[in-house]
C-alpha cells in the first residue's frame, strides 16, 4: 500500500506539541522528557512495544493522567489537559484500546452521555446528525442496539462517531485494530485516511509495523519511554514500505536486527500414522450470551508437534481450551489423551495425567495476586502430597520448590514470599509456565502467552514453547498475533465463530491460506 | 462481589522487615483505638460527663475488679465464636450478615432442648445434646442463602440479612408460642438449672465457655492459614475465577463456608445459654454480632488479634454497663465507641496506604 | 370473628400499610439510586436513624412537623456526607463504612436522646391530614388510601418521578453509567465521583425523610433504635427491585401490609404474635428468589470504588 500523501501541502502547525513531557509510576519512568507534534490534516502513528509508554501518553493527552514535567502545548498555548471533559472540550477525542461504552445502554444513549445531567436527551437531533455523519463516511450504524451486544469493531466505530459529534479535532486511536479482523484493519484504515483528508488529526497507536507503513503518515518511534526516532512525511513518500519497516525495524530494537516475528524455526511434517498424543472429536459447547460456543471441533496433536490455533479474539478459543482443561464441561465429544478419554475427568485429573493450560488471564484468573509466589506455583496441587500431609501444609517444602522453580525458570522477585501480583508481567508469566510445566507435562495449552509482554520475554517464551515441543510433548498454541503462529508452528488451524474452518500446514503459503480462512473464505 | 481479604480497606500491606511490619501495625491499630476513644472523650465532655472518670470507671469494673474481669471473660465466650464465624467467612470472600439469626435461633434451640434433655438424661450429656442440636439447626438455617449463592449466584448481603430478620422472629415465635414455660408468666423458655449449665473455672465464676471460645477461634485461625482446605478457602475469596481455573469445586466451597461460618455463630448462641443464661425470654436478641464484626476487621482476619479485641470489647461492654448504672451514661455509648474505631481505622489504613504510594513513587 | 373483615378492620389495615409502607418507600427508593450509581449503601440505616432523630427534634421545637421533615433530611444528609466523603471520595470500603455508620449513629442518637430527654418520651400532636376530594369518598379505601399527611403523596409521586429520571433524563444515563461502566461515563465528561456523590446524597435525604417520617408520623415518638432495621428492609427492596422504582413501592406496600396486619388483628382481637406476620413479607421473598432466584442483574461496578487511570 502506497501512503497517501494528503498533507502535500506546506506543513500546517500543530494543534497539540508536547515538550519535554515525562510521567514516573513507582519504580518506572513511563515517559522520558517526549517531544511530540500532531499536525491537522496528518495521521501521526505512535509505535512501541507494549511498556514503551504509548498508553501513558495517550492518557496524559485525553486527561486521565497528568505529567509530572513538561509542558502540553494546545494551538501554541501551554495547556495542561486536566479531565477528560477538559480534552473533548479542547476538540481531543480518544478511542480507547478497551472499549468504553456503557454495555446495557443504546449506542444512542451512549453517544449522549455527558450532555449536562438536566436535559431531556435529544434522541432526534443526534439521529439526523449520526445519519448524516455515518452516510458521509459511508458506514451504518444501528442507534438503538444495545452496546454489549456490538462487535467490537462496532464498538470502535461508535467512539469513533462520538468523537466527531463533539466536533473533535484530534482523534486518538489507541490500539483500535488489535481486537479486528483482516477485513475490519483494511477498512479502518481507509476510515483514517478519510478523516485525515477533512483536516482531522489522528494519533494511531500501535505495534503492528505493517500498519504503520499503510495507514501513517509520521510515524514516532517509542522505546522504554523514550521518543527514539521519527519518521517524517517527506521521508515516508520516498522509500518503499520494506525499506520503512527495516528502518522502523532498527528504530525499535536497536542495531540492525532482524524482524522479531520473522520465521525462526521450519515446520515439521508429522505423518498421518503417528499415533496422536491428543485427539479431540466433535466436541461441542453450547453458545452463552456473551461467548459463541464450540460447534463440532475436531483435530489431532502429535507428540513433538506444534499446533497453532489462529483467529480474532473472542471466536472460541478460550472455550476450547476451557474445555479442554476441564474448567468447562463440553456439552458433547470426545477428548482422547494418548487414548484414554478424559472429557469427564476434572481439572485435577486431567492435569494430573499430563494435560496442562496456560490461561492468558494472568492476574485474573491464573494467578491471585495477594497470595506469595511460593502458594501460586501451588495453586492447582493443593493438598497434594508432599507439601501437604493430611491436610497439613508443610512449609519448608513449599518454600523449596518455590526457591527451586524460580532459579529454574528465572523468576525475578524480591522473595517466595512477595505477593505475586507485585511482580512485572513477565515473571508472573514464568510462574504461571513453571507451574504448568512441572511434573509430567504431557499436552500444554498456551492461551496467548506472549501477549503484553516485551520483546526479552516473547522470545524467551516463545523459546520455551520450541522446547518442550522438542521434548516430544504437544503444544496447542492459541494466538491471535498471526506472526507468531507463522513464526513457530508446525500446522495452523484457523477458529471462527466457534468452529475450526481449517487446519492448513505451516507452509510459505500459509500467510494467505490463514488470512482467507478467518474472513470465511476457503483456503 | 469477591471481597478484599486480609486487610478492612486496601489488600495489601507494604513489605518491610518483620520487626519494623509488626511495629507499624501496632501503631496502625493501637492508634486508631486511641483516636476513637479521644473522640468518644471529647463526646462525653459535650455532654457534660468527665471522661477521665468514665474510662477509668469503665477499666475499674471491666478489667481490673474481681467481680467485672470474671464477667468480663464469660462474655467473652460467644463473642470468640462469632468472631470465628465471621473469620471464616469474610476470608472466603462470604459476606456474612445473619450471624445474629443463626446465634438466636440456636439459642433457642439450646434452650428449648437442654432442661428437656436433663430431664431424663446426665445433665453434661444434656448439654452436649444441645449444643450439637442447636448447631446443626444455625447450619440448616444458613443453607437458603448458601445454595442461593453457590447455585444460583444470588448476593448472600441480601439474603443473610433477610434471614437474620426472619431468624429473629421466628425465634421469638418459638418462644411464644412452641417453648414457652407453662410454670413462668413471662413469656420465655424453660431455665435450665444452673448446676446443669457449663461447669465454671476453678473457684470463679468465669463460664468454661470461654475455652471453648478460645479453642474455636484458634482452631479456626489454624485451619484457614495452615491448611490446604483454609487455603482453598482463601483462594476462593481472594479471586474466585483462580479457584475455577484451578480446579476448586466453588460452590461446594462456597456451602462449607456457610455452614461453617454459620455453626460457629449458632455455637455462640448455644454456648451463651448453656453456660451463662440458661433460657431465652421473649424478644431478647443482644445483637452481639453487629459489634462483633468491626472487632474481626481490626483484627485484620487475624484469629489471635482477634482474642485481643474480643477481649476489648467485653471489657467496654461490662465496664458500660456498670457505669450506665452509675454515671448515667448509656450502654449504647459502647456501640458508639465501636463505630467510631472502626471508622478511624479504615481512614488511618487509606492514609497509610497513600503515603506508601508516595513513598514508592 | 365476624367482624375481621368488616369495613373498620379493613380501613385500619389499608391506613396502616401505607403509614408503615412509606419509610420503607423512601428507604428503598434512595437505596435504589446508590446502587444504580455503584455505591452500596449499608449505612442507610444510619441515614435513617439520624434522619429520625433530626426530624423529630425538628418538629419538637419548631412544632411544625414540615420543618421535622426538612431536619430529618438534613441529618440524613449529614450522615451520607460522611459516606460520599470515605466511600465515594477516598474508596474506602461501602461494607466496612457501611456498618460503622449504622452502629454508629444508632448509638449516637440513643446517646443523645437519653442525654436530652432522660427516660421521657414526649409525642407530637397528631399530623394533619390532606384529604384528596372525592377518592376519599370511596368506601374502605378512601379513607385508607386517601386521608394522609401531604408527604405521603409526595413520597408516591417520588416513584413517577424517579421513574422519569431514569428513564428520560441524561441524569438517569449518568447514574447508571457511573453502577455499570465508570470509566465510560469519566470520558464521555462526566465527573464519576459527583455522579456518585450526588445518589449518596440522595439517599441520605430521601433515607432521613422515611426516618423523619416514621418519627414523626409513623410513631408520634422517638425512642432509640426506632427505625429497627427499616434500612435493611430498604436494601432488600432495592436489590430485588433492580432498579426500578415502581417495584420498590409494590414491595413497600407488601411489607407495609404485614406490619399492619399485626396491629389491625390485634385490634380485633385476635392474639397472634406480631413476630409470625413480620415473618410473612421474609418468607414470600426468599420463596420467591428460591423459586425464580436467577443472577441478580447487580450494576457491574457496584461495590469498587472508582479510581481515574487505575487498570
Amino acid at each position: 500500500m502506497v501512503p497517501p500523501s494528503a498533507s502535500n501541502q506546506a506543513e500546517q502547525p500543530a494543534i497539540i506539541s508536547l515538550e519535554g513531557v515525562t510521567k514516573r509510576f513507582p519504580g518506572v519512568i513511563a515517559n522520558d522528557s517526549v517531544n511530540l507534534e500532531i499536525r491537522p490534516g496528518e495521521v501521526h502513528v505512535l509505535l512501541g512495544e507494549n511498556g514503551a509508554g504509548k498508553s501513558t501518553l495517550i492518557g496524559m493527552l485525553s486527561g486521565l493522567q497528568q505529567p509530572d514535567a513538561g509542558r502540553i502545548l494546545i494551538d501554541g498555548k501551554p495547556t495542561p489537559i486536566l479531565s477528560p471533559r477538559h480534552a473533548l472540550s479542547l476538540g481531543i477525542g480518544t478511542v480507547f484500546q478497551h472499549a468504553m461504552l456503557v454495555p446495557g445502554l443504546t449506542v444512542a444513549e451512549n453517544l449522549l452521555l455527558g450532555e449536562p445531567w438536566w436535559r431531556l436527551p435529544k434522541k432526534e437531533a443526534l439521529r439526523e446528525k449520526v445519519t448524516a455523519l455515518a452516510d458521509s463516511l459511508g458506514v451504518r450504524i444501528d442507534l438503538d442496539a444495545v452496546a454489549s451486544q456490538l462487535s467490537l469493531g462496532e464498538q470502535q466505530f461508535v467512539e469513533i462517531l462520538r468523537a466527531l459529534l463533539r466536533d473533535s479535532r484530534v482523534l486518538i486511536l489507541d490500539e483500535s485494530t488489535s481486537m479486528l479482523t483482516p477485513s475490519g484493519v483494511e477498512e479502518l484504515g481507509a476510515l483514517m485516511r478519510r478523516l485525515v483528508e477533512r483536516g482531522l488529526a489522528i494519533v494511531f497507536i500501535t505495534h503492528k509495523l505493517r500498519e504503520a507503513a499503510a495507514f501513517g503518515d509520521r510515524i514516532s518511534v517509542l522505546k522504554l519511554g523514550r521518543k527514539v526516532s521519527e519518521i517524517s512525511p517527506e521521508r515516508f513518500r520516498s522509500v518503499g514500505e520494506d525499506e520503512l519497516i527495516g528502518e522502523i525495524v532498527e528504530a525499535m530494537f536497536g542495531k540492525q536486527h532482524d524482524d522479531p516475528d520473522a520465521a525462526n524455526r521450519s515446520p515439521n511434517i508429522f505423518p498421518v500414522e503417528t499415533p496422536a498424543i491428543l485427539s479431540v472429536d466433535n466436541l461441542t459447547l453450547a453458545p452463552s450470551a456473551t461467548t459463541p460456543g464450540l460447534a463440532g471441533i475436531s483435530f489431532e496433536l502429535r507428540p513433538g508437534e506444534l499446533l497453532g490455533i489462529a483467529g480474532i479474539d473472542g471466536n472460541g478459543q478460550k472455550q476450547l481450551a476451557e474445555v479442554l482443561s476441564g474448567q468447562e464441561k463440553a456439552s458433547g465429544g470426545r477428548i482422547l489423551l494418548e487414548n484414554r478419554p478424559i472429557e469427564r475427568l476434572s481439572v485435577g485429573e486431567r492435569r494430573d495425567l499430563g494435560l496442562r493450560y496456560l490461561t492468558d488471564d494472568r492476574l485474573g484468573e491464573g494467578t491471585v495476586g495477594t497470595f506469595a509466589v511460593s502458594v501460586n506455583f501451588l495453586l492447582k496441587q493443593i493438598d497434594h502430597p508432599p507439601f501437604w500431609k493430611k491436610g497439613i501444609e508443610q512449609s519448608g517444602l513449599i518454600e523449596r520448590h518455590a526457591v527451586q522453580l524460580m532459579s529454574e525458570y528465572d523468576v525475578r522477585a524480591p522473595g517466595s514470599q512477595t505477593p505475586v501480583g507485585r511482580l512485572s508481567g513477565g515473571n508472573i508469566q514464568k510462574v504461571l509456565l513453571a507451574r504448568e510445566l512441572a511434573g509430567g507435562a504431557k499436552v500444554v495449552i498456551f492461551n496467548k502467552p506472549t501477549y503484553g509482554l516485551d520483546l526479552a520475554n516473547t522470545l524467551a517464551i516463545r523459546q520455551r514453547i520450541l522446547d518442550i515441543a522438542a521434548e516430544g510433548k504437544g503444544v496447542l498454541l492459541i494466538s491471535t498475533d498471526l506472526e507468531e503462529l507463522l513464526g513457530i508452528c508446525d500446522r495452523i488451524a484457523v477458529m471462527d465463530a466457534g468452529k475450526l474452518t481449517g487446519i492448513v500446514d505451516n507452509s510459505p503459503t500459509a500467510r494467505t491460506d490463514v488470512g482467507r480462512l478467518m474472513i470465511g473464505l476457503a483456503a | 462481589m469477591s471481597s478484599e481479604t486480609g486487610s478492612a480497606t486496601h489488600g495489601q500491606m507494604p513489605l518491610k522487615k518483620p520487626g519494623s511490619a509488626i511495629a507499624h501495625r501496632l501503631v496502625l491499630t493501637i492508634g486508631p483505638i486511641l483516636i476513637a476513644l479521644i473522640l468518644g472523650g471529647l463526646i462525653l465532655l459535650a455532654l457534660g460527663v468527665d471522661p477521665i472518670k468514665y474510662y477509668g470507671y469503665v477499666i475499674q469494673r471491666g478489667l481490673l475488679s474481681p467481680t467485672g474481669i470474671q464477667q468480663t471473660l464469660t462474655r467473652m465466650a460467644p463473642l470468640l465464636f462469632l468472631a470465628a464465624g465471621l473469620i471464616v467467612a469474610f476470608r472466603a470472600g462470604v459476606w456474612n450478615l445473619g450471624a445474629d439469626g443463626q446465634f438466636l435461633l440456636a439459642a433457642v434451640i439450646a434452650a428449648a432442648s437442654a432442661p428437656y434433655l436433663a430431664d431424663f438424661m446426665p445433665s453434661w450429656l444434656a448439654v452436649i445434646i444441645a449444643f450439637v442440636l442447636s448447631t446443626a439447626v444455625a447450619v440448616i438455617w444458613s443453607l437458603v442463602p448458601a445454595l442461593l449463592r453457590a447455585y444460583q449466584g444470588v448476593n448472600e448481603i441480601i439474603t443473610t440479612l433477610m434471614m437474620t430478620f426472619l431468624g429473629v422472629s421466628l425465634a421469638n415465635v418459638l418462644v411464644k408460642l412452641v417453648f414457652l414455660d407453662p410454670s413462668t408468666t413471662v413469656p420465655q423458655t424453660r431455665t435450665l438449672p444452673v448446676a446443669d449449665r457449663l461447669p465454671r473455672l476453678f473457684d470463679t465464676t468465669i463460664s468454661s465457655g470461654l475455652i471453648f471460645g478460645l479453642i474455636a477461634i484458634v482452631a479456626v485461625h489454624l485451619m484457614m492459614t495452615r491448611t490446604a482446605f483454609g487455603l482453598k478457602l482463601r483462594i476462593v475469596g481472594a479471586n474466585t475465577r483462580a479457584a475455577i481455573h484451578s480446579g476448586l469445586s466453588v460452590p461446594h466451597l462456597t456451602v462449607a463456608v456457610f455452614a461453617l461460618s454459620a455453626g460457629l455463630c449458632g455455637m455462640a448462641g448455644a454456648i451463651d445459654i448453656l453456660g451463662v443464661q440458661g433460657n431465652v425470654r421473649a424478644d431478647w436478641n443482644p445483637a452481639y454480632g453487629l459489634t462483633v464484626i468491626p472487632m474481626v476487621f481490626l483484627a485484620r482476619f487475624n484469629g489471635f488479634a482477634s482474642i485481643a479485641f474480643v477481649l476489648l470489647l467485653s471489657v467496654l461492654s461490662i465496664g458500660g454497663e456498670s457505669a450506665a448504672r452509675r454515671l448515667g451514661v448509656p450502654t449504647v455509648f459502647t456501640l458508639l465507641l465501636v463505630a467510631i474505631v472502626l471508622i478511624v481505622l479504615a481512614i488511618a489504613e487509606y492514609i497509610d496506604h497513600r503515603h506508601n504510594q508516595a513513598a514508592k513513587a | 370473628m365476624s367482624d375481621l373483615f368488616s369495613d373498620v378492620f379493613l380501613g385500619a389495615l389499608f391506613f396502616g400499610a401505607v403509614t408503615a409502607a412509606i419509610p420503607l418507600l423512601l428507604a428503598g427508593l434512595g437505596e435504589q439510586m446508590s446502587e444504580k450509581a455503584g455505591v452500596l449503601n449499608i449505612g442507610i440505616e444510619g441515614m435513617m436513624i439520624a434522619g429520625a432523630y433530626a426530624g423529630f427534634l425538628g418538629a419538637y421545637y419548631s412544632e411544625s412537623l414540615w420543618l421535622g421533615f426538612a431536619t430529618g433530611a438534613f441529618g440524613g444528609i449529614v450522615v451520607a456526607s460522611i459516606m460520599v466523603l470515605l466511600c465515594v471520595r477516598f474508596g474506602l470500603n461501602q461494607i466496612v463504612i457501611g456498618i460503622g455508620l449504622t452502629l454508629g449513629f444508632e448509638g449516637l442518637t440513643a446517646l443523645l436522646h437519653h442525654f436530652q430527654f432522660s427516660r421521657t418520651y414526649p409525642r407530637l400532636p397528631a399530623a394533619d391530614v390532606t384529604v384528596v376530594p372525592y377518592l376519599s369518598d370511596i368506601p374502605i379505601l378512601g379513607p385508607a388510601l386517601f386521608k394522609h399527611h401531604l408527604v405521603v403523596y409526595l413520597a408516591v409521586l417520588l416513584v413517577f418521578v424517579l421513574a422519569f429520571v431514569y428513564r428520560r433524563m441524561q441524569l438517569g444515563l449518568n447514574l447508571q453509567a457511573a453502577g455499570d461502566k465508570p470509566a465510560a461515563l469519566d470520558v464521555a465528561g462526566v465527573d464519576v465521583v459527583r455522579t456518585r456523590a450526588f445518589a449518596v446524597f440522595t439517599t441520605g435525604a430521601l433515607a432521613g425523610l422515611g426516618g423523619a417520617y416514621l418519627a414523626n408520623i409513623g410513631a408520634g415518638i422517638f425512642v432509640p433504635f426506632i427505625t429497627n432495621g427499616a434500612g435493611f428492609l430498604g436494601i432488600v427492596l432495592a436489590m430485588l427491585a433492580r432498579g426500578r422504582p415502581f417495584w420498590v413501592l409494590c414491595g413497600a406496600l407488601l411489607f407495609g401490609v404485614c406490619l399492619s396486619l399485626t396491629t389491625a388483628l390485634q385490634v380485633a382481637g385476635i392474639n397472634i404474635p406480631t413476630d409470625v406476620i413480620q415473618m410473612i413479607p421474609f418468607l414470600a421473598v426468599m420463596a420467591m428468589l428460591i423459586m425464580f432466584g436467577r443472577k441478580s442483574s447487580l450494576p457491574a461496578a457496584l461495590g469498587i470504588p472508582y479510581e481515574r487511570g487505575a487498570r
